[in-house]
């Protein structure tokens, strides 16, 4: 098989999804490395998933794009897999919402919070999980549990709503 | 602070535990990292030192925090290092790192805190044998003290912010460490790692990522973090190893009914060259003590405590053989006493 950009044999075959769309992609041993992937070391599913959301803009703009966090660069995020700081969440968001999506089948944090967090992260979170129950009984037609949820959420909401404004 | 009281003791999540045939132990990891703070794989040595200080501090506020002994990884010696990571309570990267990293591990050995590994802090429970629960709840009541001196790096939206996106959310690695002799000898290992994989469960080997599954050691862990509660996390995680234990105790069922005669062949000769070798590699050993140790569990061997031998897999490694020399040894010098270490637990001494 040939690679997508040159008429050299592709070495790199992969699948990937794009706004839902799968996708095959083919790429010859320089086109790969050009793409950022070292074909010759293991691959972690960070790195793959990384790689790809890069073949998908490559902007000049966007690959010099620095965390003002800690000062790492999208170039070198890439490159391990591994990003800087916390606020290195915020600086690479489009591309990492797309990773964490595809590992985690999820983006939406329901587990522990720490007890230093705010009542308005504690809201925020119980209706996050809330929902998520809700997705499930509807997906199931269990409509009075649905209907249950929905009121829990709405009371959430208000609860959250009556925090802030005790706040101001 | 010196490591050799380690050698006289053993690991208290090496006592006896629930399911403790096919199980060794089950272990809770929490990934946390602090506020405004850089990774440590991206931090300045100083920023390193601080966060390790900071960690010092906070660990005033642990109730027992009497009953942990902390090491810096530069004030260790290579050996040291190794003994850490061969008695599971330190990574093969932590050993590798230097300025700011270090361990807390407590005296029974069941919970340890790395600092400055990939993440600010690496939080381990160790319980023996099937025991998330409790290994969770021991977990979070280390994070729950250790935070009121930390700020926590943290999103309503992602949770726990963490070096690679893998660990983001929960933070939270949960694993059991399964003994599988059955299953490999009845050729239906693969199978069974295969269907874990595919319900996004991880298979590896005695050390974790990247190794092989020697003496029959497999650990299965969760790979998703993010997107649902710790304690649905290791209740799936839980009825899946219950699950292959049924499958691995069917196996020796099986193999005891239709194929008994090899499987009797297979342990006394494992037995028989456990008792009588002069130099063994850890490789072999890890293969023979599997064997002995599923003979165990049979009733084909005469009675010996299984959690003995548990210890074994533990003391036949390098650096504890070294350790309990007292110097350094060549590898054939280790041969010769890894053989007679085995020799002498089977004479009974």
């Amino acid at each position: 098989m040939k690679c997508d950009l040159c008429d050299k044999e592709a070495v790199v075959h992969m699948t990937q999804v794009v706004n839902g769309e799968m996708k095959e992609v083919h790429l010859c041993e320089e086109h790969a490395k050009a793409q950022g992937m070292d074909i010759h070391s293991p691959i972690s599913i960070t790195d793959i998933l990384m790689g790809l959301s890069g073949t998908q803009k490559n902007i000049a703009s966007e690959l010099s794009l620095t965390c003002p966090g800690c000062g790492m660069a999208r170039e070198e995020f890439r490159k391990t897999g591994r990003l800087g700081c916390p606020e290195c969440y915020k600086t690479f968001m489009a591309e990492l919402t797309m990773a964490i999506k595809a590992m985690h089948h999820s983006g939406q944090h329901v587990g522990k919070i720490p007890a230093r967090e705010g009542v308005q992260t504690r809201i925020k979170s119980k209706i996050a999980r809330l929902q998520k129950d809700l997705e499930a009984a509807i997906a199931r037609e269990d409509f009075e549990k649905a209907a249950k949820l929905r009121d829990q959420i709405k009371k959430c909401r208000d609860e959250g709503a009556q925090e802030e404004g005790a706040k101001k | 602070m010196t490591l050799d009281g380690f050698l006289e003791r053993h690991g208290g999540w090496l006592e006896a535990g629930p399911e403790e045939g096919p199980v060794i132990s089950s272990r809770v990891r929490l990934a946390r990292n602090l506020r405004d703070t850089t990774f440590p794989g991206w931090a300045s040595k100083e920023i390193r030192n601080r966060v390790w200080n900071e960690v010092v501090l906070a660990f005033d506020g642990v109730p027992d925090s009497k009953s942990f002994l902390r090491w810096r990884m530069d004030e260790l010696s290579a050996l040291d290092r190794e003994l850490l990571f061969e008695r599971h309570l330190i990574s093969r990267e932590l050993a590798e790192r230097q300025t700011g990293s270090g361990v807390f591990v407590n005296e029974d050995e069941c919970r340890a805190v790395m600092v400055n590994e990939e993440d600010h802090i690496r939080l381990q429970s160790l319980q023996p044998g099937m025991n998330l629960q409790k290994a969770w709840e021991v977990a979070d009541e280390l994070d729950n003290a250790l935070e009121q001196g930390l700020s926590y790096a943290f999103s309503s939206k992602l949770g726990y912010l963490t070096a690679c996106p893998s660990n983001v959310g929960t933070g939270l690695r949960a694993s059991v460490m399964l003994h599988l002799p059955g299953l490999v000898l009845a050729e239906e290992i693969k199978p069974v790692i295969n269907a874990v994989s595919k319900i996004g469960l991880a298979v590896r080997g005695l050390w974790g990522e990247g190794s092989e599954a020697s003496g029959h050691m497999f650990q299965i862990s969760n790979q998703v973090t993010l997107g649902r509660p710790e304690i649905e996390i290791i209740a799936n995680l839980e009825q899946i190893v219950l699950e292959v234990i049924e499958h691995e105790k069917n196996a020796r069922l099986r193999l005891m009914s239709t194929q008994e005669i090899r499987v009797h062949d297979h342990v006394g000769r494992a037995y028989g060259i456990l008792a009588n070798a002069a130099l063994m590699t850890t490789g072999e050993a890890l293969d023979l003590l599997s064997a002995l140790r599923m003979g165990v569990d049979l009733g084909l061997l005469p009675k010996m405590a299984r959690r003995e031998i548990d210890r074994l897999f533990i003391r036949i490694h390098p650096s504890h053989l070294q350790k309990e020399a007292g110097a350094a040894l060549s590898p054939e010098e280790r041969d010769i006493k890894r053989a007679l270490l085995i020799r002498k637990f089977l004479e009974g001494k």
